[in-house]
């Protein structure tokens, strides 16, 4: 809904115009700043990045001049991540892995809870949901130092099946969330009639109400997938050498080089880490804005 | 077996209560306990110290430090995000043709890790070679942005990072709100002569209270627990002068092994969260029924 200002043809409402657009350009321009100089800084070799001779007048927002891929290879295969130079990809694997089955896991469940909590109304269901909902909202900090004891009674400290465990966990509570909510706008007729035909409470579920989720299915599985993709306190709490995600291997790829920064190294690395989403986002970008505005949000 | 079959729903609902209650409400139970221990390196139940551990953390300068960048970021992280967010929200309702466009490009840094954006923005902001450097070949000659290396600018640094990245949210938020607002309301408001400006003061920025409130509930608990963005962006530092209570929590459990304080700290951080959510959590399930 805008508000018309003045009229339409009018000289005021044509500066008015002009400025709300370029002050959206403006914006829009600060807001791909920050991709630019990675892109970049990436594409770049060492020489240009520093302002070498024959590149004095380069920032970081020129352009590559003579734009190669030698920093996203090193990035990739053969940077040196702690004592370890085989790059990002094994890490990047252990993030695939782990996004994997933490989104699976949780993604099921959670479609299995919420189809309960909406359908199957029993005595002290809403106060069950209210329990679950705070788990969206606790700071992890508080569960830290329990859940490093619980991985190694449970033998998986330091594993990437503690940490798809761990994601798991606190993953429920949102795609109980998401499941809930939408399954509450599915008339209950459709049940009943599913039952006078015979149907269980597994057949409704898998015939009738399975087929008509895909959207919050999607929803769900992108709000999971970046959560789980993106965090770096559980990776760094938990992860063993061998298990570390990608987002703990940028970090400490990019904060404990020693020797002279290799700038362009750190952003290939940065993109590599970013691309997944980024391509999330752009391919399912309505169901990510869906899933942010009704799930980080309400109940 | 009967009688089990009609338990159905309950049973499957089990396993998922089960690992809540454990890993959400027994951990904090357990954190609780363990704050008013003497705990070190390992839990250790056999010795209390009851709550002068959180005397400790409250005295530790290093806590204080945590506590006033939160305040600091807090507020200025809130209050950029809603301002930003609102004007672009406000500026791309007004019948914008690349509309689509606009929203993607405000609201991608959201899809990225604050991993990520800690990386990118040490790079944007460092001054030997970043913006600093740039400006000075643009011709400004005697522009200063060296505030990532200075102990009492550089908690500004994260909070540029962190406004950059989740003020797209908040512009969904109020655009979804914006397109919402009553049209009756506003032709009224229209026929009376009431002027644009006057009438997104007094009729819609008003209607937009439980956006504002959302917001505010969602970017106050993302203040709370962020943790990533300072990591990456400046490693707490210089010294330890961009210290949040999450970085104070991790460094005394993890690398000081001086777990009960570390308790303490993250017993405090949820203190923190309680007193942003459960009010608002009451009121949204309230209104449900």
């Amino acid at each position: 809904m805008s508000v018309e200002v003045t009229n339409p043809r009018s000289g005021r409402a044509i500066a008015n115009r002009i400025m709300v657009y370029t002050f959206l350009l403006l914006a829009a321009a600060l807001f791909l700043m920050p991709l630019a100089a990675m892109v970049f800084t990436s594409l770049k070799s060492m020489p240009e990045i520093t302002g070498a001779v024959g590149f004095e007048n380069n920032t970081i927002l020129t352009p590559p001049r003579a734009p190669t891929l030698e920093a996203w290879s090193t990035a990739w295969s053969s940077a040196c991540i702690a004592v370890a130079c085989d790059g990002l990809r094994v890490y990047f694997w252990n993030s695939i892995v782990m996004v994997v089955f933490a989104v699976t896991l949780s993604v099921g469940l959670g479609a299995v809870n919420g189809y309960i909590l909406a359908k199957w109304r029993f005595r002290g269901d809403n106060i069950i949901f209210g329990m679950l909902l705070f788990g969206c909202f606790i700071p992890f900090q508080i569960v830290l130092i329990p859940m490093a004891r619980l991985l190694g009674i449970l033998d998986m400290a330091g594993t990437l099946s503690g940490l798809i465990f761990v994601h798991m966990c606190y993953g429920i509570p949102f795609t109980t969330l998401f499941f809930r909510n939408f399954y509450v706008t599915i008339p209950d007729e459709l049940i009943k009639a599913g039952r006078i035909d015979g149907a269980g409470f597994w057949s409704i579920f898998l015939l009738i109400l399975v087929p008509v989720s895909w959207p919050i299915f999607v929803v769900s599985i992108i709000w999971q997938f970046t959560n789980v993709w993106n965090d770096f306190l559980f990776g760094a709490s938990f992860a063993g050498a061998d298990a570390r995600p990608l987002m703990v291997a940028l970090n400490n790829l990019v904060n404990t080089s020693t020797g002279t920064k290799a700038y362009n190294v750190d952003m290939a690395g940065a993109m590599i880490a970013a691309l997944p989403t980024i391509l999330v986002y752009v391919v399912g970008g309505r169901y990510f804005v869906r899933g942010l505005t009704s799930g980080a949000v309400k109940g | 077996m009967r009688l089990l079959r009609n338990y159905v729903p309950q049973l499957t609902l089990l396993p998922s209560l089960i690992l809540v209650a454990i890993t959400v409400y027994g951990f904090i139970a357990l954190t609780m306990v363990l704050s008013l221990t003497r705990s070190k390196m390992l839990p250790r139940f056999d010795r209390w110290e009851g709550f002068s551990n959180y005397l400790k953390v409250w005295n530790h300068p290093r806590w204080e430090v945590a506590l006033e960048n939160f305040a600091i970021f807090g507020i200025l992280y809130i209050g950029g995000t809603l301002l930003i967010g609102l004007v672009l929200a406000i500026f791309l309702d007004q019948r914008i043709r690349i509309e689509g466009s606009l929203r993607t490009i405000y609201l991608y840094p959201m899809a990225l890790s604050f991993i990520v954006t800690g990386v990118a923005w040490q790079w944007i902001m460092s001054p030997d070679l970043g913006l600093e450097r740039a400006f000075h070949i643009w011709g400004w000659e005697s522009f200063r942005f060296d505030w990532i290396k200075q102990s009492d600018l550089a908690i500004y640094c994260v909070v540029i990072a962190g406004v950059w990245q989740a003020s797209g949210f908040v512009m969904a938020l109020f655009l979804a709100a914006l397109r919402g607002v009553n049209q009756e309301i506003l032709s009224a408001a229209r026929m009376d002569g009431a002027s644009g400006p006057s009438i997104y003061w007094h009729i819609i920025i008003p209607a937009l209270r439980p956006a504002f409130l959302t917001a505010i509930v969602v970017q106050g608990h993302l203040a709370i627990k962020s943790y990533d963005l300072v990591v990456a962006l400046t490693r707490g530092g210089p010294g330890f002068s961009t210290e949040l209570p999450s970085t104070f929590m991790y460094e005394f459990t993890f690398s000081r092994n001086e777990m009960a304080l570390g308790a303490s700290s993250a017993v405090m951080m949820l203190v923190l969260v309680m007193v942003l959510i459960v009010p608002y959590l009451y009121s949204e399930l309230r209104n449900e029924r």
